[in-house]
């Protein structure tokens, strides 16, 4: 792979890097079920179906929010920690009513990515930067809420949330699917998605032809935090209690490793919703993968590192010329 | 943009055209962290009774010096505009590969560390400089596979260090009453200052952090250049780390979590741009300093969590970084 220093790749590698990167999301979803039904014993079974599902239901719902802040070339680190806050106050404010401490967990955590938002698009930080200190203060705050301490949750209307089954279908599976076609709708088919793309292609060329470029950023970190707020609270209430210790630990790796190998470039410009449904689903596979065989988890975790440097480099020198 | 670190002649000329108000301005944003470690200290000697005793600003230095070492190394990443986030995993590597490797011998449990982490560092910086990946993310899966990669050699399991004295000294014994790591932290910005600001390679990492594509057509190397900052910062976070498992007598696979985190603090607090191409080794070594004293200040108070602390550290992340960001863009006006 010798390349000189202007762009210039060979006919045929291109051709198949391009769809690789399309569809080879698609293709790793098929090749990892097809090991899983033949090696792993009770794989192809509707309770595990439902299982993964639901399991997945918390990481896709994340990865919605960053496929749109990576959009806008950005990152967002802070993520888990949104979630650790989620379910931190979730508890405290549970004996007025779970859609009281639903709707409080709501705006903290909206408020929180709105000053992510704000900090890059006002001050001029680097992403990374503004939701790293968030990342690491925002699990401190949310242990600070709890106490340090696992608060038990017994309300069953709220428990309800991470547990019932709407037709059959558990309710955070229904929940992530409807979120997926809002977010989808939004990309697609509203000036906001436009704007979130124009953004990530060229910021400055977006800011000349007059798109509100800080509303839509702060906007955007802002809608990528209330997502994880929602996650935050549907982990919340499948375990049972607020635990920041933790909920959402390392799930922003996930989200990030979901968004890219599903076709979404880091260097922004472009979002595949489906396909950031696909990488989060074929993350849980791989999870699921390792812990149903009963192989050490930290394989599972040097492996998705492997994973996301692929995807990337896949990935790269796209979207942005 | 930013400063030309070889014109100094051109910047005091800019320099003494500019007002009084933007020189100052110029001033705080080189040395602002310099004058709060002066603030600091001096307020705690006056809050604290044993704040300034020889033994405690010894422990302060002496503490400091593991994170002293990546602060190095990330500076020099920093400067060519990049990051590297995989400092806090290697250092829980560089550790637990010291306390498996000191069982054949002292030697080479500095040796392993030092060239494992040091080839995982040459890794990213392949992935970074050839494949032309984004540095946050190809360090950000190296701190995740690097931590996975610890936990599957040594489990969650702390390796004991014992009978071996000579490889201890490294890490706590004393030369003329003051701690070795001292010297070794002191050694490691002496070297760094004088690689960044007198030799090629330095002029190189400033060209690439001020405009890559420039530095490309001057005729820097800037691959390389970019592949040997990433060497090093890893090869330094190992050293680190097996510096630190000998002062604590153990390799601890759970240790420097959110470290790279505290490093890239002390070099931005000591006044390098995370934009690239400006910045120093003398103020990343008083950005360590801060830090420490701050970590010292807090024990001392003794009532702030370990929770209060993280939310603490964030908040002051995103203060300095702001400040920087405001008076930079003074400067550049």
């Amino acid at each position: 792979m010798s390349r000189a220093t202007t762009e210039a790749r060979p006919f045929e590698a291109g051709r198949i890097l391009g769809w690789a990167r399309d569809n080879g999301v698609y293709v790793a979803f098929a090749l990892l079920v097809l090991f899983n039904a033949v090696f792993t014993t009770n794989f192809t079974t509707t309770a595990t179906l439902f299982n993964l599902l639901i399991q997945v239901a918390p990481v896709l719902i994340v990865s919605l929010g960053m496929a749109l802040v990576i959009g806008t070339e950005g990152i967002d680190l802070s993520v888990g920690s949104v979630m650790a806050i989620a379910s931190a106050i979730v508890p405290l404010y549970i004996g007025y009513g779970w859609p009281v401490a639903v709707l409080i967990a709501l705006v903290v955590g909206t408020l929180a990515g709105a000053l992510n938002g704000s900090l890059v698009a006002f001050v001029g930080m680097q992403p990374i930067i503004a939701t790293l200190a968030l990342f690491v203060g925002g699990r401190g705050l949310a242990q600070v809420l709890v106490g340090g301490q696992l608060q038990i949750i017994s309300d069953p209307s709220f428990l309800a949330l991470g547990q019932a089954e709407v037709l059959g279908i558990p309710l955070p599976v229904i929940i992530a699917g409807v979120l997926a076609l809002i977010v989808g709708f939004v990309v697609r088919r509203t000036t906001f998605g436009r704007y979130v793309l124009a953004i990530g292609g060229n910021r400055a060329a977006s800011y000349l032809s007059g798109h509100p470029v800080r509303a839509v950023l702060v906007a955007v970190y802002a809608i990528s935090a209330a997502l994880a707020t929602i996650a935050g609270v549907l982990a919340t209430a499948r375990l049972s209690a607020g635990d920041p210790s933790t909920i959402g630990i390392l799930i922003e790796l996930d989200a990030i490793a979901a968004v890219v190998v599903g076709g979404t470039p880091l260097s922004g410009g472009k979002v595949s919703v489906a396909g950031t449904v696909m990488g989060a689903l074929v993350m849980q596979v791989i999870t699921a993968t390792f812990i149903m065989n009963d192989l050490p988890f930290t394989y599972a975790q040097i492996l998705k590192a492997v994973i996301i440097l692929i995807a990337v480099y896949i990935q790269r020198g796209r979207g942005s010329v | 943009m930013v400063a030309n670190p070889t014109g100094t002649t051109a910047e005091a000329a800019a320099e003494e055209k500019a007002g009084r108000g933007e020189r100052l301005f110029a001033l705080l944003q080189r040395h602002g962290a310099l004058v709060v470690l002066v603030l600091v200290v001096a307020v705690a000697a006056f809050a604290f009774d044993r704040f300034l005793t020889f033994r405690n600003l010894e422990n302060i230095v002496a503490q400091s010096a593991f994170l002293g070492l990546i602060a190095v190394g990330m500076t020099f990443v920093i400067i060519s505009k990049g990051i590297d986030l995989s400092v806090g995993s290697l250092l829980a590597l560089g550790g637990v590969l010291a306390a498996f490797s000191v069982q054949v011998s002292g030697a080479l449990a500095l040796v392993v560390p030092v060239l494992a982490c040091g080839a995982i560092g040459l890794l990213n910086g392949v992935l970074i400089a050839k494949a032309k990946m984004a540095p946050f993310i190809v360090t950000l899966a190296a701190l995740l596979g690097v931590r996975g990669l610890v936990l599957a050699i040594a489990g969650e399991r702390t390796i004991p260090i014992s009978d071996a004295p000579v490889f201890t000294w490294f890490g706590r014994g004393d030369v003329l009453g003051i701690e070795v790591p001292i010297f070794i932290m002191i050694l490691a910005f002496a070297v760094g200052a004088l690689v960044l600001n007198r030799t090629s390679y330095g002029q190189a990492i400033f060209a690439i952090g001020g405009g890559e594509d420039a530095a490309q057509l001057m005729g820097v190397a800037v691959d390389r250049t970019k592949i040997i900052a990433y060497t090093v910062s890893g090869a330094l976070a190992g050293l680190a780390g097996a510096l630190l498992a000998a002062r604590l007598s153990a390799g601890q696979p759970v240790v420097g979590a959110a470290w790279e985190l505290d490093a890239i603090a002390a070099v931005v607090v000591g006044g390098t741009l995370l934009t690239g191409g400006y910045g120093t080794m003398s103020g990343s070594l008083i950005g360590v300093l801060l830090l420490g004293v701050l970590q010292n200040l807090i024990n001392q108070v003794g009532t702030l969590s370990s929770y209060t602390q993280q939310m603490a550290s964030g908040a002051f992340l995103i203060v300095v970084v702001t400040i920087q960001i405001y008076l930079t863009r003074r400067r550049t006006l």
